[in-house]
């Protein structure tokens, strides 16, 4: 019995050998790189496809006509792509997103980490991962049909579109990425440090805010960078709340279109392949693209440069 | 050794107040959460009070309609499965691949670090920015238009740094032992990963899958920068079919909204439906992690 098993496994450890350098391990290799290389060429299209647009967009309209304040990109007789309104839209959207998400984020992480137990982080944690995990055009729905009736309510002259709405909504939306990275790098924070704080007869308050935060400061900056980054990006909600008013304004009240909300605008109505206006989504894309990488990278230099050891 | 007398003076006023406000300042911190879970409410209690009355077994099976009474989400939830029969086996094959490449072929080094840098950067890229790209390659250099096909396309790049992430992290659990008794075995590098490391590492990599499509099937961006078009009465029967899919239903319908107040209801009852969808593709995620992932 036991000589039939060994025999059984010297056939498989047989087989197995002459299989090997068989032509399977030396194709593999080459068809995962093959594969795994399409995310380098989904990135190279990206940039590829916004700079060459680009490039066509503005050989038909001057860089000084980009960043001017007029924008009339249906005007048959004479379109003006100014992106300024557009930055103006995507500025105070995003302003507004961090007002609401940095507070709350933050202070729902120093509860979460520090203050709460484990029975109320069993409960809170799975609740935030569902408003992560819940569609941004779910959030669009309820900044136009919900938030913006309440708000009209209590600011006189509120437009049906406007850009408090959806940035409050945004800013909700945004929340527990904020708390769940700040998080994170508040409980990396090594135990002896706090316990030290206590010894020294600190209360959890002067531990949280003297000890903990400034241990883990870069995780937390980096977290706000990359919501900033999100909120940038961010299309649905503001497309259907904030509207498509491409008035160069600073009155919060009424519609803003934010970048996002102009590509939407603009495909989603005619953009005939080849015209002036086609070309400009990809402008406003490329500069989207930049504003987002810039942030990305703001966010991994803060994480390195204010990183503690421990 | 001359040692200074430590003078302490204790203020106990102070120390109390010190007290207090730590133990104030607790119950203002969870305010926070308080806040999230009152709005999670609100939402929800919002979205379902809006579709009472309008999601019934007509809503599912009906066509689209311009009368809101008549309208329902046939095209719509055809559409989204339709997608999702695009973006499964792409992002599947290209992310778990991807995946193996990383951890098990690739050498430590810049063409590794390249790509896993490259991978990172690209799940931050705003959806909006993948739809552009989408619209150029798929739409109309490949000459997809807006059809299933190429929105499926679109939508499977989006995801794929997600399924990407979550094989690598299911792939790096597998047990270093369990392929050293394999590479013992005589087997080589492609039996060891095919018959040992992938069937071990198949919970966690369906798992990440699975919240990769629910990410997908919410997606609404890209969708509507490939152009999808306001009304479609036609239910596709082929991938290279127009279509619409439910987050677009949606959105425009919260537009219609302008119209008559009744497209609301509709929204929200599509919305309805769409977290249902969502909720049932979580339930099955984590079921999969808690019953298949085995522990060594």
């Amino acid at each position: 019995m036991e000589n039939e098993k060994s025999l059984q496994i010297r056939n498989v450890i047989q087989n197995n050998i002459k299989q090997r350098g068989h032509r399977a391990d030396r194709l593999m290799p080459v068809v995962f790189l093959m594969l795994a290389s399409i995310s380098i060429f989904t990135t190279a299209g990206i940039v590829l496809i916004l700079v060459t647009d680009s490039i066509h967009f503005f050989s038909d309209v001057p860089i000084k006509d980009f960043f001017s304040t007029r924008l009339a990109p249906l005007n048959a007789k004479n379109p003006e792509f100014g992106i300024l309104p557009l930055i103006n839209g995507t500025l105070f959207t995003s302003l507004i997103a961090m007002a609401v998400a940095i507070p709350v984020g933050l202070t729902a992480a120093i509860f979460l980490s520090e203050f709460a137990s484990e029975k109320i982080r069993r409960v809170v944690k799975p609740i935030m991962e569902v408003l992560a995990g819940i569609p941004t055009i779910v959030y669009g729905f309820f900044a136009y049909s919900f938030v913006t009736p309440i708000l009209m309510t209590l600011i006189p002259n509120l437009g049906a579109k406007n850009v408090i709405s959806p940035g409050i909504v945004m800013g909700i939306m945004i929340i527990p990425m904020v708390a769940s990275l700040s998080e994170d790098a508040m409980s990396s924070v090594p135990k002896a440090m706090r316990e030290g704080a206590y010894g020294l007869g600190s209360t959890k308050l002067e531990v949280t805010l003297k000890v903990v935060i400034p241990a883990a400061i870069s995780g937390i900056l980096a977290s706000f960078v990359l919501a900033i980054s999100r909120a940038i990006g961010e299309t649905m909600i503001v497309a259907i709340a904030s509207g498509s008013s491409k008035n160069f304004t600073f009155d919060l009240t009424q519609s803003m279109q934010t970048m996002t909300g102009y590509i939407v605008e603009f495909t989603s109505g005619d953009a005939a392949s080849g015209t002036t206006g086609y070309y400009s989504l990809y402008a406003v894309g490329l500069l989207l693209f930049l504003f987002t990488m810039l942030m990305n990278l703001v966010a991994q230099y803060v994480s390195r440069k204010f990183r503690e050891e421990y | 050794m001359n040692s200074h007398p430590i003078d302490i003076k204790i203020n106990p006023k102070h120390t109390n107040r010190r007290i207090w406000l730590s133990s104030a300042s607790k119950y203002l911190f969870s305010l926070s959460t308080v806040f999230a879970l009152v709005v999670l409410g609100v939402l929800i209690y919002r979205i379902v009070s809006d579709s009472i009355g309008w999601l019934n077994f007509d809503f599912l099976t009906n066509n689209l309609s311009i009368f809101p009474e008549k309208a329902g989400i046939k095209g719509a939830i055809i559409g989204s499965v339709g997608l999702m029969l695009v973006v499964i086996p792409v992002t599947l094959i290209l992310g778990v691949s991807t995946a193996i490449y990383l951890e098990e072929y690739a050498k430590k080094g810049k063409l590794q670090r390249f790509i896993q840098i490259n991978i990172s950067n690209l799940a931050s890229v705003p959806s909006v920015i993948f739809g552009l790209l989408g619209l150029a390659v798929f739409g109309r250099a490949l000459n997809l238009g807006s059809s299933i096909l190429a929105g499926g396309l679109t939508l499977s790049l989006l995801v794929l740094p997600i399924v990407v992430v979550s094989s690598q992290e299911a792939l790096k659990a597998v047990p270093g032992f369990l392929r050293e008794a394999s590479y013992g075995m005589g087997a080589g590098k492609w039996t060891t990963i095919r018959k040992v490391v992938l069937p071990v590492a198949l919970p966690g990599i369906l798992t990440g899958s699975i919240l990769a499509m629910s990410r997908a099937i919410g997606e609404t961006a890209p969708l509507v920068v490939l152009g999808i078009p306001t009304l479609i009465l036609k239910i596709p029967s082929s991938p290279m079919d127009d279509f619409t899919a439910l987050p677009i239903q949606i959105y425009y319908w919260t537009l219609d909204t302008v119209l008559t107040a009744e497209y609301a209801n509709l929204a929200a009852a599509t919305i309805i439906v769409l977290l249902g969808v969502l909720f049932i593709l979580n339930s099955v995620a984590i079921v999969i992690r808690n019953k298949f992932q085995r522990s060594f």
